[in-house]
């Protein structure tokens, strides 16, 4: 039961205590159940649990935990974010048709373009910001808009509610990536949106060591028929990366508002070095949609971009840089240094990638919980090295 | 049913242990605290040092595959024997075989020299021998049968008479052979110990101690002394040795049968000056016919792995000498029969053809090399 009007930051740490596994031994904590198989005691009704594919009590807390933190009722828990993302592409049929940001995800990218295609499912990139270029996108076979908000790697906004009302228009559903916000901070069911997804490898989990996706339904039929494609393609999240995630999301909170801090103070230094060209915050007010970001969301959050003039330019400041690692992935407690050109966007064709501005100088940067003082001094002495090239 | 043979137990532990979700393989509880409903109320669980609902099974698990009434797991096969240890006060003595695993040897020297709870060593040639050493401050008998690593069988019923006779306890290290092999407790023993890191975990993988006890006082003493000095095994730890008992059984006929493979090829190889096997366990020692061979031996090795510790499922040789007994100084440990012509063998569940080529090819090279020169 939770505590009447119980805030989300409570929820973080409360949510996975819920169940009631706990209730023989009184565990504050839920047990890790790496047991494959569980006995019915009865032989014509079965208990909760039969095969872990289909259901297993940790990752039953963990499933329950994120279905409360994103308000809906049904929550799912993937090997990992591209197998969540991908088990909610199976929702669809042959001959049917999405419309997807065109800023997306490069796994989401190849996955749309490479493997879809294989099953008659079609798709449109556009510029979600655009409403008149999704309205114009939609098909008669269109059963989908796909969201990501901010969006990947260059922090484009989305406006949820123009896009559901668009949505709901045409009999569409609407699924968002919420990796860079998280729950705390925008609540895409809320805005009606029909399923949630997370790369729960990011900040859901934010200390680099699982790799995991989250799913979340609002719908009764909808939560359903993904506990469908859940089970029988089962790419599942184990027992032990259940309960790690179940254990990192209690300071997700904490660590998710100390890195946003730092990463508004970078930005702010950024913003005025003379060989950084642009840089990609949604909480600067010169940010494309950044007044429907802060209608809609309640951070600026702990990822931002910046383009320096070339790739010379780039690769001298990515090899002075000492304190952040240099590489995919984002949300961890250490700054992650990444370069999309060739790594989340290396899987998207060269001409696509800089028609979405995925340019040669371009760079992001993961916020993570150094001081802040310290990876200020880092870009300063980095950048000047850049500078001299 | 009638009662469980050893195998099923083994294979069935920790089944069921969950009625509320009929997992059957037992679930890890890391949560270090349980909540009481209420004052004075307790779910059994409060603070995991104290008792933890995965460790438990093991504990129990252990317990009944030896014959004891509790058991304890420790963070390590040395932690167990602290533990054990712990049942002794200052001006105690303790008789011990020379032959003694060496990370013993050491605890027994820091007890004589930090509390004077002294250790006298004997050949355990005759009970004679052994009896003649127990004086009014003698508490306990401390064996390892077979000893590491000149596999010298000791007499586990005898020496629980003359214990009995003495008013003392009989402590047995079974490590070696397990609850599988060998069960000290049914021969008359009062406690016996494991390093679980060995056959117990079976793979290389987890540290661990074991120890059970038999007789009520003996078990509700060291149940204080394990939460009070608090080297418990961790819960993950626990399910692994767990896991590791499902297959003791298979894996101990496996180990038997091939280091008796092993033991005859030794036999008949001239390379070889001697081989100590006890005719049964996993477990085997040899000495070379010249010492200066060991060097090249262990590193022509291509198949058996030279490394410290045993029981795992793959071969391990080690070299007492620098590794399992380097505590014991050289004059010493050679007139203990350690010298330096000795290696042990930890014979793993391998195909044992492929051990014997392995060894085939090692000799033959060691050979070639002598006629080289």
């Amino acid at each position: 039961m939770s505590f009447p009007n119980e805030r989300l930051e409570t929820s973080l740490i409360l949510a996975s205590t819920r169940g009631d596994y706990e209730q023989k031994t009184g565990a504050v904590n839920v047990p890790i159940y790496l047991s494959s198989t569980f006995h019915q005691e009865s032989f014509d009704s079965f208990g909760p649990y039969d095969y872990s594919r289909s259901g297993n009590p940790t990752r039953d807390a963990l499933e329950k935990t994120i279905a409360e933190l994103e308000g809906g009722t049904r929550g799912f828990a993937f090997a990992t974010g591209i197998a969540s993302i991908t088990s909610a592409f199976m929702l669809l049929s042959a001959g049917d048709h999405i419309v997807i940001t065109e800023d997306v995800y490069g796994g989401t990218f190849r996955f749309v373009t490479e493997i879809l295609p294989r099953f008659a499912i079609e798709h449109t990139f556009v510029d979600l910001s655009n409403l008149e270029e999704v309205k114009n996108a939609i098909k008669p076979n269109t059963k989908l808009i796909y969201i990501e908000t901010p969006s990947n790697p260059r922090l484009g906004i989305t406006d949820i509610a123009s896009i559901v009302e668009i949505a709901k228009t045409n009999d569409c559903l609407t699924f968002l990536d919420n990796t860079f916000m998280t729950p705390l901070h925008q609540r895409p069911l809320e805005l009606g949106v029909d399923m949630v997804l997370h790369s729960a490898t990011k900040f859901l989990s934010g200390h680099s060591d699982i790799v995991a996706g989250l799913a979340v339904t609002k719908d009764e039929e909808l939560g359903k028929r993904l506990g469908f494609i859940q089970n029988s393609f089962g790419a599942v999240l184990g027992a032990q990366d259940s309960y790690t995630l179940i254990q990192n999301i209690k300071t997700m909170g904490i660590r998710f508002e100390k890195s946003t801090e730092a990463a508004q103070k970078i930005v702010d230094y950024l913003v005025e070095h003379p060989l950084v060209e642009e840089v990609f915050y949604p909480g600067l007010p010169t940010h494309p949609g950044h007044e429907i970001h802060a209608k809609q969301s309640t951070s600026a959050g702990a990822v931002l971009s910046f383009r320096l003039p070339n790739r010379a330019t780039t690769k001298a400041f990515v090899e002075s840089m000492k304190i952040p690692v240099f590489a995919v992935s984002l949300g961890g407690v250490e700054s992650i240094l990444s370069y999309p050109t060739t790594m989340s966007h290396g899987s998207m064709p060269k001409e696509e990638r800089e028609k979405r501005g995925i340019t040669d100088g371009l760079l992001r940067f993961s916020v993570g919980l150094e001081h802040v003082d310290d990876l200020l001094a880092d870009f300063e002495q980095a950048l000047k090295i850049a500078q001299e090239v | 049913m009638s009662k469980k043979s050893l195998d099923t137990q083994l294979v069935q532990l920790g089944n069921l242990s969950d009625p509320i979700t009929g997992a059957v393989s037992t679930p890890i509880y890391l949560s270090t605290a349980y909540k009481h409903e209420g004052l004075g109320q307790s779910t059994g669980y409060d603070y995991t040092r104290t008792k933890n609902p995965t460790r438990a099974i093991l504990e129990e698990g252990i317990a009944k595959l030896e014959g004891g009434d509790a058991g304890f797991a420790c963070s390590s096969g040395m932690a167990a024997i602290q533990l054990i240890l712990s049942l002794f006060r200052t001006g105690d003595e303790i008789i011990a075989p020379e032959d003694l695993y060496g990370g013993t040897y050491r605890l027994f020297n820091q007890y004589a020299d930090s509390y004077n709870i002294r250790t006298k060593y004997a050949k355990f040639d005759s009970v004679e021998e052994v009896a003649a050493l127990i004086t009014e401050n003698t508490k306990a008998i401390f064996i390892e049968t077979p000893t590491n690593p000149l596999m010298q069988e000791i007499d586990i019923e005898k020496y629980a008479s003359l214990s009995k006779e003495h008013n003392l306890l009989l402590i047995v290290d079974n490590t070696f052979l397990t609850p599988y092999l060998q069960r000290p407790i049914e021969l008359g023993a009062d406690i016996v110990m494991h390093s679980g890191t060995k056959y117990i975990g079976g793979h290389n993988d987890v540290l661990a101690g074991l120890v059970v006890t038999k007789g009520e006082t003996l078990s509700a003493q060291l149940l204080i002394n394990h939460n009070a000095a608090g080297a418990v095994l961790s819960p993950f730890d626990s399910w692994l040795l767990i896991r590791g008992l499902k297959t003791l059984h298979l894996r101990m006929k496996q180990h038997d049968a091939n280091a008796k493979e092993i033991a005859k090829f030794l036999e008949n190889e001239s390379a070889v000056k001697d081989v100590l096997y006890p005719g049964k366990g996993g477990m085997l020692s040899f000495r070379l016919q010249k010492s200066e061979w060991v060097g090249p031996f262990l590193q022509n090795l291509n198949l058996i792995i030279f490394a410290e510790s045993l029981g795992g499922v793959e071969s391990f040789i080690t070299y007492p000498a620098t590794q399992t007994h380097a505590e014991i100084p050289e004059a010493e440990r050679s007139a203990r029969g350690v010298d330096n012509s000795l290696l042990r063998f930890s014979v793993g569940v391998e195909e044992a053809e492929d051990l014997i080529e392995d060894l085939k090819q090692v000799f033959e090279s060691l050979k070639n090399e002598e006629n080289g020169q």
